[in-house]
């Protein structure tokens, strides 16, 4: 039993960084209808948000360090400390959650500039050309970050309070093996909270009400004479912010490198098809669901019935789903079946 | 009246194929050109090393210092520099004017910790660099993989970080050296210790990293831990690069275990470690024990990675900064005031690797790989800081004292990161050549 919790509580987490990333996917094919494999990219654009503002925040003068002798070392103050001493310890400590603030806008920049120089011309072009021109572009994003920021992973931790872990155990009446990290529980309330904003934000404003009737029939919201293509335009920048947010949070659970987008994207993508494309709820249940399936395929009672199930899983899953409900679990009928 | 079937063009034709046939398949051949041999510098003024090192993925961190060491190797071997073991090595048949009278040049190459591609730059130096000594690496399956293309090539590989058995072990090569200690090593030197440690009844899981070093470390840490009376609970691979470790350490919490060893090196090893900690597993008691975690291969680069984490755990290591004999302090002093900070294990074995190639040629008189290689078999020397250090002929490994080390609790300084436990005198990590099994094959 205390398994089962554990891995559940694995795989939710796993599931809600797909699930944010898949949302935004499904969000850009359900209205513009592009298949954006830079989608990945902007995940890890959000992770080197933070990266970027833990390197500010910690901008540090050199102080000879008189412990070693063998040759002039130096060692790292940050100013922050210097000019607010503990003050500034703790903001640098706080450096994950605060960079959230920075990350909205530049991350729906990100997305506007995205879309309007690149995205756009490629509207009416085959899907193969729109899966080029984006992969295209998430290597050049890649390449980019790689330049700046180097090739290693860049240790980005969360604050000391939520460093350790929570007996979860205890609220069930489980025993005491049954732990969880802190910032990883964090991480699943947090993707449920973004999650849950997206959809109120669809359902219950007249924007979002313009861009559900843009994608149930864009023609007909056009001939109402509602400027379609500009929401589309905000849409795609909601969901750059989504994925951005998503790249953001789970920094401390995964320190980023230039490479994290790509390893979401195809798994992603995989939860978009098996979801239904173009399906929101269906990117969120199958993100949920594929994420706890692989972490229960990871356990070694079901790794010696089936060796190597764990790598697998995922996309065993996407082939049986593409053979039988080639629209999805929860695509609208006709999407990918003609 | 008969035409002829030959015509010009046909002539020239099968000339330039038969040609192009002819040549192609030799220059993989070693010793291809009669006596001469495969990218002979002959009367040229300079020679050219190939350098090849993870510049990209897992393992960058410690090809970027591996680089650092060349570079600083080649300044010493051309008398640049204050020579650092120049200072300290002996025997010494290097001169500081290059090797043989001829400035040491270099290439490098970014193995990117993959076998191809590793493969692929290795071949390039040597085809279209010219390179005459091939040596880096960081990963064990990458150390195989160019050993053995310099083998076929006839051109010596000094291996980097290279940890797996199989490296002077099955897939040793004659063409082949490792400066740097082996699993089976490792296994040795950390067995006694953890029975000091930890007693004789544990119960151990291993996460281990899916690959031939893995492979290879799990085999003798369970072979050394099982002899001591530990019990083995379960050994789960996990692919390299995972970087999400928790459905692998979730398991642990409630299998029974009280120590977790974790296989995994580099940023596997960050993330497992991390996320192992996060996971609570240091404060827990099983079987009435605390709950303990062993990295059996250490070094200080992924210690500065783990942070805090790394505190109190035990693993062995290569060689550290901090030891103080001459070479050792003579190195770090050297590097030191090069870089800012001190050399890394990675850092130690390449730069050294690159001064013996460079004194076996010395020794040697000449380029001819097979007279450096009989140069280097069964070479003794010291001064370069492990203690009196030997290159074993039967199997190209370097037998020397290993270290014993643990995440330093109270850090003198930013990079005080590891404190020697324990210096494993040779002979009690030294085994038959047979154990590992392998044949070298032939120089000719």
């Amino acid at each position: 039993m205390d398994a089962i919790l554990l891995q559940v509580l694995n795989g939710l987490d796993k599931g809600g960084a797909y699930a944010l990333i898949a949302l935004g996917l499904t969000l850009v094919f359900g209205t513009l209808g592009v298949v954006n494999f830079a989608h990945g990219a902007l995940f890890m654009l959000g992770a080197f948000c933070a990266v970027t503002f833990q390197k500010i925040m910690t901008l540090s003068k050199q102080v000879k360090d008189e412990s070693i002798t063998f040759f002039d070392a130096y060692k790292e103050v940050p100013y922050l400390e210097i000019w607010f001493g503990d003050t500034g310890a703790a903001f640098i400590d706080w450096v994950v959650p605060l960079s959230i603030f920075m990350a909205i806008p530049v991350m729906l920049a990100i997305g506007l500039i995205m879309e309007r120089g690149l995205i756009q011309y490629f509207y009416k072009r085959p899907h193969a050309e729109q899966i080029l021109v984006t992969f295209g572009l998430a290597i050049v994003l890649q390449e980019i970050v790689k330049s700046f920021f180097g090739a290693n992973p860049i240790p980005t931790p969360a604050p000391d309070i939520v460093a350790g872990s929570a007996n979860i155990g205890a609220l069930f009446g489980l025993g005491d093996s049954v732990v969880y990290p802190y910032w990883r529980l964090i991480y699943l309330a947090f993707a449920g909270i973004v999650i849950f904003s997206v959809f109120a934000f669809l359902q219950f404003t007249t924007f979002g009400m313009v861009v559900r009737a843009g994608m149930a029939d864009r023609e007909m919201v056009g001939l109402l004479g509602i400027n379609v293509q500009r929401r589309f335009t905000i849409v795609f920048g909601i969901a750059a912010v989504v994925a951005g947010l998503a790249g953001v949070m789970y920094t401390p659970i995964l320190p980023p490198d230039y490479h994290m987008g790509m390893d979401f994207l195809v798994l992603s993508f995989v939860v978009v098809v098996v979801g239904g494309m173009g399906s929101l709820g269906g990117a969120v249940a199958a993100g949920f669901l594929l994420g706890i399936l692989q972490s229960f395929a990871s356990m070694n009672e079901v790794k010696a019935i089936i060796p190597g199930i764990d790598q697998i899983i995922i996309y065993l899953v996407a082939v049986i789903i593409l053979l039988v409900r080639p629209r999805g679990l929860m695509g609208r009928r006709g999407v990918m079946e003609d | 009246m008969s035409k002829t079937k030959y015509t010009r063009r046909g002539i020239l034709k099968s000339g330039v194929t038969l040609g192009a046939a002819g040549v192609a398949p030799s220059f993989f051949v070693r010793n291809a050109w009669a006596q001469d041999f495969t990218n002979n510098p002959g009367n040229a003024s300079s020679v050219t090393l190939g350098f090849n090192v993870p510049q990209t993925g897992a393992y960058a961190d410690e090809g970027a210092d591996e680089l650092r060491a060349y570079q600083l190797a080649v300044k010493h071997i051309n008398g640049e520099g204050d020579g650092g073991m120049l200072n300290t090595m002996a025997p010494l048949s290097l001169k500081g004017n290059g090797i043989l009278g001829k400035k040491v040049e270099y290439v490098t190459g970014d193995t990117q910790t993959k076998s191809d591609a590793a493969r692929a730059s290795a071949k390039r130096m040597i085809e279209k660099d010219g390179a005459i000594m091939i040596t880096g690496g960081s990963s064990s399956g990458v150390a195989i993989a160019v050993q053995s293309l310099c083998h076929e090539a006839g051109v010596i590989f000094m291996a980097g970080l290279t940890h797996s058995n199989d490296t002077t072990g099955k897939d040793k090569r004659k063409y082949g050296f490792r400066h740097f200690f082996n699993t089976e090593m490792s296994g040795a030197a950390l067995g006694p210790v953890l029975e000091a440690e930890f007693g004789k009844d544990r119960v151990a899981y291993h996460l281990t990293a899916d690959y031939t070093w893995g492979w290879s470390q799990e085999g003798s840490i369970k072979k050394y831990t099982e002899a001591l009376g530990w019990q083995t609970n379960a050994a789960v691979r996990t692919p390299l690069g995972a970087g999400d470790f928790s459905q692998y350490i979730t398991p642990v919490l409630n299998s029974g275990a009280d120590v977790l060893v974790l296989n995994h090196y580099g940023k596997d090893m960050v993330n497992s470690l991390t996320q192992a900690v996060q996971f609570g597993l240091r404060e827990k008691q099983v079987n009435g024990k605390q709950f303990q975690i062993v990295v059996p291969l250490f070094s200080r680069l992924m210690a500065q990675g783990a942070g805090e984490n790394i505190k109190g755990i035990l693993g062995s290591t290569n060689w550290n900064w901090s030891l103080d004999d001459a070479g050792s302090q003579a190195f770090v002093k050297s590097f030191g005031a090069e870089y800012g900070f001190p050399p890394s294990q990675a850092a130690h074995t390449c730069y050294v690797q690159a001064l013996l190639y460079a004194n076996a040629v010395e020794m040697a008189g000449t380029f001819y790989p097979c007279e450096v290689i009989n140069a280097l078999e069964g070479f003794e020397f010291d001064g370069t800081g492990n203690g009196p250090t030997e290159y074993r002929a039967s199997d190209h490994q370097c037998f020397k004292d290993v270290l014993v080390v643990q995440g330093n609790e109270n850090p003198s300084s930013q990079f005080d990161l590891l404190e020697v436990v324990q210096v494993v005198p040779r002979a009690q990590v030294e085994y038959p050549a047979e154990l590992l099994g392998g044949e070298l094959g032939s120089c000719a």
